[in-house]
């Protein structure tokens, strides 16, 4: 009997050695399928229900899909936030490849430069807004400050315009960022060989031409991460908007992700908020799953 | 090299070519402190305004020098008053924050090293699919996820707690330390392993003496880049607790947002600085580290 139990310990014990890189594991798998694609397909269910205060489990098909689209508020949103990522992308990219280009012209204090560059990057969004939003408010900020100068009609009221509002949280957040594709890029014309520059300039072309037909274009790579991940940071931004205007002034720069909290925690609209969680979840993955899947080739090709 | 003409036309092209390069390089200084002013500006104005009285910030510029440096409103935005009601300042949830970001840090880096070390050097079949599986979670938008942690975390007990934040950290921490020790343990060559193995080395003794001394590099990474997401979080933060047990960056935003009668912005510039020095020195002194969790980890907003 004895036996018999210290053979099955025994065995026991084999077992545990040999499984223990997958027990090792559980516990991240289990962490992530459970609070991320557990999650996940709650909300999705939950989005197809009539939830308002709580959480119905009754199906009531698309209806909130519906009321969604049909929301003056999400259709503010979305239009938001398209304008939002369009002046984001296009102005980072520009900013971060003129900076990354002019860095690499062998630049004196070039260490210096790139610290004053990426340093936004360490602050939280609600910091550069509070910065942002005393810096723009019309009465003590850039406005008082070029009126003292003697421009007596400056007017630069943008944070309170309805208008003009959302151009204010692009000016923040191409602040926030640039400096990141900067150096996404930098690292990138590094990685060049300094043969193929050699070659080109020996063949008489100018340096303009060497970037604009060589080096840039031998980018792309950098180009297709810079777009990914400046649009995945659009779709969720939330803090800058929150720090800045908290929507305003009316709801004209409100953006998915506050409605999605707004809807969810301030006004009992849990289904509605949910069908917004999809939706923004979608348009990440829109972006996401074709870059995952060229990353894993190119892994693989390697 | 071009070979050495000799003629004067050659020469003046040369002398002109000279000009244009210099006139070529002072555009590039130029251009580079533009940027660089516009990109110092904010800070420049949240120090020299946090120094000021408010008397001063009514008669100067955002840009005037303060006329003595004066450290009240500082003093105010750490400690407060001293009065009771209604008066907010940061020290209580600055420490909230410490106590959030020390746990939520350690257990996701240790929990990333080894799903790290498994996938790379304890291969087993579909190890790939389950590093996919664990990698989405890295792109996920959170606003996909805040309703039923909201409700698990009421479940639990731990809704509007530190524990409860350490957790959702922890958690959502998993997939990018998981990438970071994954893409650096690929590089570490296998035969160590192999070798360490038939010496009859087990599992952890393998990992302990062997992968650890060598991940220093990376374990910096990794916790610089926990430290600066869990530290700037704001949408955990302000959607699982309020009150006293909010993170910093929710009270910075309480109180910047707060309409008490009078606007002090010397007060918040103080604030927001208090809120953003952490991040700041781990970026001065470990920029290296912090570029390149960035370039490696970037995908999270």
């Amino acid at each position: 009997m004895a036996f018999f139990l210290i053979k099955k310990i025994f065995t026991m014990f084999k077992w545990l050695e040999k499984n223990l890189p997958k027990i090792v594991m559980a516990p991240a798998v289990g962490l992530i399928g459970w609070f991320v694609y557990g999650f996940v397909l709650w909300t999705l269910y939950i989005s197809f229900t009539n939830s308002k205060i709580l959480p119905k489990y009754e199906l009531w098909g698309f209806g909130q899909y519906e009321k969604l689209w049909a929301s003056r508020k999400w259709l503010i949103s979305v239009d938001n936030l398209l304008v939002f990522t369009a002046l984001f992308l296009i102005f980072c990219i520009v900013i971060g490849i003129i900076l990354a280009i002019f860095l690499d012209q062998k630049i004196r204090a070039e260490g210096v430069l790139r610290t004053i560059y990426l340093y936004p990057m360490a602050l939280s969004f609600i910091v550069t807004g509070t910065a942002w939003k005393w810096i723009l408010n019309p009465t003590l900020g850039i406005q008082k400050m070029f009126i003292d100068w003697g421009f007596e009609n400056f007017t630069f009221d943008w944070l309170v315009n309805r208008e003009m509002a959302i151009y204010t949280i692009v000016i923040a957040g191409v602040w926030q960022s640039a400096g990141f594709v900067m150096a996404l890029f930098l690292a990138g014309l590094r990685s060049v060989e300094d043969e193929i520059v050699k070659a080109a300039k020996i063949d008489g072309a100018g340096l303009f031409t060497v970037y604009w037909k060589i080096l840039l274009p031998m980018m792309r790579p950098v180009f297709f991460t810079s777009f990914v991940i400046l649009v995945h940071i659009s779709i969720k931004s939330y803090d800058l908007i929150v720090a800045l205007t908290q929507g305003g002034p009316g709801i004209s720069t409100t953006m998915p992700a506050l409605f999605m909290t707004q809807a969810a925690f301030h006004k009992s609209q849990v289904g509605l908020s949910a069908a917004s969680a999809m939706m923004m979840f979608m348009a990440v993955a829109a972006v996401i799953i074709p870059y995952l899947y060229s990353e894993l080739r190119r892994e693989n090709a390697r | 090299m071009q070979d050495n003409y000799q003629s004067s036309s050659y020469k003046e092209l040369e002398q002109k070519s000279k000009y244009t390069n210099i006139f070529l390089r002072w555009f590039l200084y130029f251009i580079l402190i533009l940027f660089a002013s516009y990109f110092i500006f904010p800070l420049y104005v949240m120090v020299v305004t946090s120094l000021k009285t408010m008397e001063e910030i009514r008669q100067g510029t955002l840009l005037t020098w303060p006329s003595s440096l004066n450290f009240d409103s500082w003093l105010v935005a750490w400690g407060g008053r001293g009065y009771g009601a209604g008066d907010t300042f940061l020290r209580p949830y600055f420490w909230n924050s410490i106590k959030m970001v020390v746990p939520a840090v350690f257990f996701s880096t240790f929990i990333g090293a080894m799903t790290g070390y498994v996938l790379t050097k304890w291969r087993f079949k579909g190890d790939q699919w389950v590093f996919l599986f664990l990698l989405f979670g890295c792109f996920i938008p959170f606003q996909a996820i805040l309703l039923p942690m909201a409700r698990t975390l009421g479940t639990l007990g731990i809704s509007n707690s530190v524990v409860g934040l350490v957790l959702v950290h922890t958690v959502y921490g998993i997939p990018f330390t998981t990438l970071f020790f994954r893409n650096y343990y690929i590089s570490v060559p296998t035969e160590l392993v192999k070798a360490a193995r038939i010496d009859g080395a087990g599992f952890f003794k393998i990992f302990f003496k062997i992968l650890l001394p060598i991940s220093a590099p990376i374990i910096v990474v990794t916790v610089i880049w926990q430290f600066t997401q869990i530290w700037n979080d704001f949408l955990f933060g302000s959607t699982f607790s309020f009150g006293e047990a909010a993170p910093i960056q929710v009270a910075l935003n309480n109180m910047v947002l707060s309409s008490t009668s009078v606007k002090e912005y010397n007060v918040d510039m103080a604030s927001a600085i208090i809120a953003g020095i952490p991040t700041l020195i781990v970026y001065v002194l470990a920029g290296k580290y912090f570029i390149r969790g960035l370039t490696s980890g970037a995908v999270k907003g």
